[in-house]
């Protein structure tokens, strides 16, 4: 099912012109209304009129998560403030966080967005949403929200936390649909197996999961786990929230970025050259639809590559494929590059083994060091020291092997990895940092 | 013959051990005779307790990693060399011992060796066919 036929399956050549007339309206605009994209198109000697087509998009500067913050906290509106109807701001874990407005067009865009995204994920007209993500000022909620009461099903605006509650609820009002961030699935399954209930007898069919990056074996563990079908979503506040892209369920094959409202690209996160269709980099967005906080060229970190072939779903719009990571969550250990979704297969590999998991990283003297904490469970529990250390050290070769790094292997005590009720924390960097 | 030993898993914190004796004790689970197995992380500690499936049950509870085993106690007499009889006949009949502890016998004549085997079956057998004498499984539960 498509929610927008006349949008979602625009032929190619439609889509880029429509990208083209909206790229020249909004560089015009942010030109003459935020100082600092005057400012950086200055430096760069570009004027809007200079972008004549969508090739010319690599000439203008990008915009960097620290440009926003060095705005905080309305410095890049390019609307007056008493046309935002709305203001979000991202999780600030270091410093400030960073703002976003909403005019009222903007938040009618997203609700279109997150529509056809619910219907490109198998939700309908008719479904309990029960809706996981944190209400506030996190996009997540918020976003989800709206959209599922504009695809005409029920949302239940759970937000996150309460665990018991929510598989109360679940089982009490029948939720079809669950949208939470993958790692917070797991713990409901684990709370529930806990609570001695059978979440895969529940009425939950579909999960759409994001917020944080998950490998292709998480969602197999998600899917067996809660029996399932696990939908992986993308978005990010600075952009949009949840919505910029999500996965077809006839495909379940890449994430269809919603092409008429977003130009992406992909790029060396080393040199910002433009990559090739086809080739892994870092992904930079561009809004075209975008009122209150329009971005050119926002470098989101995120690690992936861009497919343009038709998918059999219909949609014409690009995908992306799977997060592979991001480059601000990369690890360097000891000049080797290490992604903790990485890590995350090597476990999953292991049979028994269970992906919670948290990677310590100190630096003894000139040496890092990489401590990768898995937890025992009742599957690889063995009475023997032996049997123990042998997981241990399989862990640590298999490590190895994949990434070339060697680390130490602790074994922990059951749950005692701390559970996210949001996104995951997986990686703690004991490392000093460089001046 | 065989007796029902408990096995947990204890990571190398301080207060661990005895959080685990605290729930058995607080369930009225009395403790026979123990053995710590370590290494620089992580510990198994091994324990015959007079109800076994009452400790599993609350251990579990209490969200530890536990599992049984099964072993075998075998009365030594207290006496130099008392041992080395049956690790011979066990050498002979190339039965593998996983891990072994002893304890003494409130009596005080005999000692208590409790062993963990590969093969359990393989081991009754060929102690029983050497002369030796398995402890019931009740005897040793209520030392």
């Amino acid at each position: 099912m498509i929610w927008n036929d006349d949008f979602e399956t625009l032929p190619r050549e439609a889509i880029e012109s429509l990208q083209l007339k909206r790229l020249q309206q909004t560089v015009e605009k942010v030109y003459a209304a935020v100082p600092f994209y005057r400012d950086s198109f200055d430096k760069a000697g570009i004027k809007p009129a200079d972008v004549k087509s969508l090739k010319d998009l690599q000439r203008l500067p990008f915009t960097l998560k620290q440009d926003m913050r060095d705005s905080y906290p309305y410095g890049l509106f390019a609307v007056p403030l008493e046309q935002i109807v709305r203001i979000h701001a991202s999780s600030g874990t270091t410093g400030k966080p960073t703002v976003v407005g909403y005019s009222r067009r903007d938040i009618e865009n997203w609700t279109e967005l997150m529509a056809r995204s619910f219907v490109a994920a198998g939700t309908h007209h008719g479904d309990i949403i029960h809706n996981a993500y944190g209400y506030g000022l996190f996009t997540g909620g918020l976003g989800a929200h709206y959209g599922a009461e504009r695809v005409g099903a029920s949302v239940i605006p759970m937000s996150g936390g309460n665990t018991k509650k929510q598989l109360m609820i679940m089982q009490d009002f029948g939720s079809t649909v669950l949208t939470c961030t993958p790692s917070y699935s797991l713990y409901l399954a684990e709370v529930a197996a806990e609570e001695g209930i059978d979440i895969r007898k529940l009425k939950l069919k579909v999960g759409i999961l994001g917020a944080e990056p998950w490998s292709e074996h998480m969602r197999q563990e998600i899917e067996a786990k809660l029996n399932i079908k696990a939908i992986d979503i993308y978005g990010l506040s600075e952009i949009l929230g949840p919505g910029v892209g999500i996965e077809c369920i006839e495909a379940q094959n890449g994430l269809h970025i919603w092409e008429d409202h977003f130009i992406p690209e992909i790029i060396n996160p080393e040199t910002g050259e433009v990559l090739p269709d086809g080739e892994k980099g870092e992904l930079v967005i561009t809004t075209i639809t975008k009122e209150g906080i329009p971005l050119i060229r926002y470098r989101t970190r995120d690690i992936t590559r861009l497919i343009k072939e038709p998918c059999v779903c219909g949609r014409t719009h690009a995908r992306i494929e799977r997060l592979s990571g991001r480059s601000d969550d990369m690890l360097i250990i000891r000049g080797v590059n290490v992604f903790p979704s990485q890590i995350e297969s090597v476990l999953f590999n292991i049979d028994g083994v269970e992906p919670h998991y948290q990677l310590i990283v100190e630096r003894d003297g000139k040496l890092d060091t990489l401590e990768v904490q898995v937890e025992v469970n009742e599957q690889t529990f063995s009475d023997e020291i032996k049997v123990l250390q042998g997981l241990s050290n399989r862990i640590r070769k298999d490590i190895k092997d994949l990434l070339g790094v060697t680390c130490k292997v602790r074994l922990v005590e059951p749950k005692t990895i701390t559970r996210s009720e949001g996104k995951a924390k997986r990686v703690i960097d004991n490392r000093p940092k460089e001046s | 013959m065989k007796v029902e030993q408990i096995s947990i898993f204890i990571e190398n914190k301080s207060g661990r051990l005895a959080e685990v004796t605290g729930v058995l004790g607080e369930n009225g689970i009395n403790i026979r005779a123990l053995s710590l197995a370590d290494t620089s992380d992580f510990g198994i500690l091994r324990l015959i307790v007079d109800d076994s499936k009452k400790a599993l049950k609350v251990l579990k509870e209490q969200q530890f990693t536990v599992s049984i085993t099964h072993v075998i106690g075998v009365a030594v007499s207290d006496t130099p060399g008392g041992l080395t009889t049956i690790l011979r006949i066990l050498d002979n009949n190339n039965v593998n011992v996983e891990y072994m502890y002893a304890f003494v016998e409130r009596s005080g004549d005999n000692a208590v060796i409790i062993f963990r085997f590969d093969d359990v079956d393989e081991a009754i057998t060929a102690l029983t066919d050497n002369g030796i004498k398995i402890l019931p499984s009740q005897r040793i539960t209520s030392i």
